[in-house]
């Protein structure tokens, strides 16, 4: 009896809803989901993902931690803002979705080789280096994300584009060596620390 | 209209639907004098247009019918339609109603013979059928109307078709000169029951309510059922008039929505439990009812209306809010595509015909002709102690019929209190 009732109080605790309105971006609007599912019909690549919105509102309160943080769900949104529209409590779930995936990868528990996971590192320690887009370079570590033989077969499927770009001064061939940042980079460096600190500070994570 | 005759202890009611009659019934058999305007050319509002009403199924002709004869029988009630209400001025036991009486183009000999609209050919959209299909431009408003006369549209005034009608009336019931007029009632109080309509569904544009034939609001889907109405009671589907077999119904069609109807509307739930009983009496076992819901409202002692629907094996339930609908151009089928709650199931399931259940909201803005505080959805709020101005039924709230008539009888005591007031003021 006891144990029974151990593990049931277990399997019905809330402390993940608690955590996700703690720690994730709006995601104090969780627990205002009616689940009606216009989100989840609306999405225009709801077919592809594992747990559309609604189904992962459910899962953070039924207490479905480990299946949320882990999935590669939330990381299929493109933040076409179709959900945020038509949602009849106005929950900001684009939002959300990428408050929760942000959350996910902050603690390691997302998953490793998701493209779009893999891209948004890129290109924020691409921005964060010089404050601003090496445009050369992300699009390179892009192409060789998968190791050099893709990266150069990627290459050649682009080269027309690569070229039309050059040729009207879009693109800078010697940007790899000579991209400029902002002024003041180190002023950047300081400001991303800072904010750093007192989002770790806020939310838990051991530095 | 010069022989209308207000003292400050006379009440006003604006609106003359089931609310509004009640209030004007329930105020004269107090023994007030009653003035019950109406904007329409007759009684009888919206609760006319329905095919029956829940929980008992019977068709309102009956409630109607007796609320009329209480009126009719009354000598203390005046009626006046085509009567808008323009502005009403002063307080609680003193007040000024402006009204403008539009012309009707029939005087009070008319006996609804009908040979004037025999005379005419001009057609116009019918709106006691929701405008499905078209009437002739000298009407009768409905086979209930009251009062029986028929009434002139004013794109006929100034035709030749005016002067035929004119010539074909045997009784010279026709006076095409007939000019608006403008008048001011004196009144102790006001009971404001000017009803509700149904939300605009073209506004909710996923559903394509302005694209595509085969979707139609409920407030249509009981002018289909009506024998009286334009498919003589047939379910057709208004694309190419086949029978409507296999009827989608969604709720919440623009209620619980901020960026729609932000209340519940209350009635639409019962509104289409009711109308799965259409399907079936047309249909038998061969109709097919699916019902798109969020949460069953039915409130109160409807509970058991619910389950008895529940228990129909033609009757579907599906747990989702409908994300948006689709048209098969070449049958003319409607496809509605979502996610249900119940398992996380797409779906793309195809209907001959999906009714919205459209959510109510107040008819008119009493804050453009008085000084009265709404809530977020325009519905009034309950008075103040000094208030003589009193909401009832629709007016604020969503409510059913039952509901309504309740509110319009709280609504008449108030206002009964009220002219009390003042006959004991003018007694000392």
């Amino acid at each position: 009896m006891g144990d029974l009732n151990t593990s049931m109080i277990e399997k019905y605790r809330n402390d993940f809803l608690k955590e996700v309105e703690a720690n994730v971006e709006e995601g104090q609007w969780v627990k205002m989901c009616m689940q009606c599912g216009v989100c989840s019909g609306s999405c225009p690549l709801g077919p592809s993902w594992e747990h559309p919105p609604q189904e992962i509102f459910m899962m953070i309160r039924a207490g479905r931690r480990d299946e949320v943080l882990k999935s590669e769900s939330m990381w299929m949104c493109t933040s076409c803002y179709n959900c945020i529209v038509r949602c009849p409590r106005e929950l900001p779930i684009t939002h959300i979705m990428h408050g929760l995936a942000n959350y996910a990868h902050r603690l390691g528990l997302a998953p490793k080789m998701n493209p779009t996971r893999r891209f948004a590192k890129i290109f924020w320690d691409n921005i964060a280096k010089s404050g601003r887009v090496n445009e050369l370079e992300l699009s390179m570590r892009l192409y060789f994300m998968d190791g050099f033989k893709s990266g150069v077969q990627k290459g050649l499927e682009m080269k027309d584009i690569g070229i039309g770009m050059l040729k009207t001064g879009r693109l800078n061939p010697f940007g790899l060596f000579a991209h400029k940042g902002c002024k003041d980079i180190k002023g950047i460096h300081k400001m991303l620390k800072k904010a750093y600190e007192i989002e770790d500070r806020k939310k838990g994570f051991v530095a | 209209m010069a022989d209308v005759v207000a003292t400050n202890e006379t009440i006003v009611v604006v609106g003359g639907g089931i609310s509004g009659m009640t209030a004007a019934v329930e105020a004269a058999e107090t023994g007030k004098d009653v003035i019950l305007l109406e904007r329409s050319p007759s009684l009888g509002g919206r609760v006319n247009q329905l095919y029956r009403y829940f929980p008992k199924l019977c068709h309102p002709t009956c409630g109607m019918e007796i609320n009329l004869r209480r009126l009719r029988g009354n000598p203390r009630i005046r009626v006046l339609t085509l009567a808008e209400v323009d502005r009403i001025q002063g307080k609680a036991g003193d007040y000024k109603v402006s009204v403008t009486i539009r012309p009707r183009y029939v005087n009070d000999n008319c006996t609804a013979c009908g040979a004037c609209a025999e005379a005419v050919t001009r057609e116009i959209p019918n709106p006691f059928n929701y405008n499905l299909n078209k009437m002739k431009a000298v009407y009768l408003p409905s086979a209930m109307a009251y009062p029986q006369r028929y009434c002139i549209d004013p794109s006929l005034i100034g035709t030749p078709e005016a002067e035929k009608a004119k010539a074909a009336c045997p009784h010279d019931a026709i006076d095409l000169g007939m000019q608006e007029q403008k008048l001011t009632l004196t009144a102790g109080a006001v009971v404001w029951a000017t009803g509700w309509r149904p939300y605009d569904a073209a506004k909710i544009q996923p559903y394509g309510y302005d694209r595509f034939a085969n979707v139609i609001t409920s407030v249509e889907f009981e002018r289909l059922a009506d024998p009286r109405g334009p498919t003589q009671g047939r379910i057709l589907r208004p694309s190419d008039g086949k029978e409507a077999k296999n009827i989608a119904f969604i709720q919440c069609a623009g209620s619980r929505d901020r960026n729609h109807l932000k209340h519940c509307s209350r009635i639409c739930c019962m509104a289409s439990l009711k109308q799965t009983h259409y399907v079936r009496e047309k249909y038998g076992d061969e109709g097919q009812s699916t019902i798109y819901y969020i949460d069953i409202r039915a409130i109160d002692r409807f509970e058991d209306f619910y389950q008895k629907v529940k228990a129909d094996p033609r009757v579907r339930f599906i747990k989702s809010k409908v994300a948006n609908i689709t048209e098969d151009k070449d049958t003319g089928d409607v496809l509605l595509h979502g996610v249900d709650t119940e398992g996380y199931h797409r779906y793309d399931a195809r209907h001959d015909l999906c009714v919205l259940a459209v959510g109510m909201e107040p008819s008119a803005d009493i804050r453009a002709v008085a000084d009265v505080k709404v809530d977020a959805s325009g519905f009034i709020q309950a008075a103040s102690a000094t208030d003589g101005i009193f909401g009832a039924g629709c007016a604020t709230n969503a409510l059913d019929v039952n509901r309504a008539v309740q509110s319009a009888t709280a609504s008449t005591l108030r206002a009964v209190q009220v002219v009390n007031r003042m006959a004991k003021v003018e007694g000392q």
